[in-house]
């Protein structure tokens, strides 16, 4: 028996309240739901999540790294763009 | 943990014979989920089995330790001397057999853990703890058992044949275990429903065969073992056997 058979999916793990899931791997699974159990056992075994998230990885639509120039070298050079002129009060984290 | 506590203490003195049934129980599952390492049929479950292992051998690290040396109680016990149930030693036959090993015995120590936990024995506090990793146990092997035996024509048969298969070591679970005040009898009819529930919506059929007329002898909580047992505790015990309080 193989995994050839079963799609591959996207795991998302929060690992805390309050912050965003975030990409932790990918993982094969015949299903939603033992794609769910197989993440539990792969990325959260050391208390790494509050919360998963599991995706098709065929339901993600990717960039192209060809495209990579017209995408996202016209933002390079316009720093004013970016709100580094903020004094960030003290306490303020994930900002 | 808190095993070295004054309650802990008085578990030794008070419940020993079943907290060594227990202990063993654990740590022999742990040891067979355990020969899947590198053998599993898919990456992802290889680390589920391995999980489930470790839980197990956490518990039983506990239990153990509860009543002697946890190392010597591993190690250096004669097949005779082990208590665990005849269901747990079970070869791990082919995946659809590990499957409904760990449905019949998860579905049993979810129930005896619960009540535990609830009841005011000294293994209530390791109970309250190890019922959460049992759920997941029960849950992962509720949801195997679904897909074995409603998927293909091949798993359904071998999902059927590993059911019927264990059936017989599962009346053993119910025995009243020594010290421990226990409803045996309301525990056995909640894993019926349960095990009835789970191998219904898996279009298995309930196995037709006796759960109790096969250990009428006595069974693994009398010391009695099936054939496979010697084998897989000389495997277990060959290395501490062979280089006495070898570490790393």
């Amino acid at each position: 028996m193989t995994t050839d058979g079963w799609p591959l999916w996207e795991v998302f793990v929060r690992s805390r309240r309050g912050l965003s899931h975030t990409h932790a791997g990918s993982l094969h699974a015949p299903d939603a739901e033992m794609a769910l159990r197989n993440a539990r056992d792969l990325y959260t075994r050391r208390m790494e999540g509050v919360s998963i998230w599991v995706v098709p990885s065929t339901a993600i639509t990717a960039s192209s790294p060809d495209e990579k120039d017209p995408f996202f070298e016209p933002s390079a050079d316009k720093p004013y763009r970016h709100p580094t002129f903020y004094e960030i009060p003290d306490g303020v984290k994930h900002l | 943990m808190t095993a070295r506590t004054t309650t802990g203490d008085a578990g030794a003195t008070t419940v020993p014979a079943a907290t060594l049934a227990l202990g063993d129980d654990a740590l022999v599952l742990a040891q067979r989920l355990g020969e899947w390492a590198g053998g599993a049929p898919v990456l992802e479950e290889e680390v589920a089995l391995a999980n489930i292992a470790l839980d197990l051998l956490g518990q039983a690290r506990v239990l153990l330790s509860l009543v002697g040396d946890e190392d010597e109680l591993a190690y250096l016990r004669e097949e005779r001397a082990f208590r665990n149930c005849q269901l747990v030693e079970q070869p791990n036959g082919d995946f659809a057999h590990t499957i409904a090993r760990q449905l019949y015995f998860s579905t049993y120590q979810h129930l005896l853990y619960r009540r535990l936990a609830a009841g005011d024995s000294p293994l209530a506090g390791l109970a309250a703890k190890a019922v959460k990793e049992v759920a997941y146990h029960q849950d992962h092997a509720e949801h195997w058992t679904l897909r074995l035996g409603d998927g293909t024509e091949e798993s359904h048969r071998r999902m059927q044949a590993a059911c019927d298969a264990l059936w017989r070591y599962t009346g053993e679970l119910f025995q009243p275990l020594d010290g421990l005040d226990l409803d045996t009898e309301a525990m056995e009819r909640a894993w019926l429903d349960s095990v009835t529930a789970v191998l219904g919506r898996a279009t298995l059929t309930v196995p037709p065969g006796p759960r109790t007329g096969a250990w009428s002898a006595g069974a693994g909580r009398q010391g009695l073992h099936t054939e496979s047992f010697g084998r897989m505790l000389a495997e277990m015990q060959h290395l501490h056997r062979s280089h006495p309080g070898a570490s790393w």
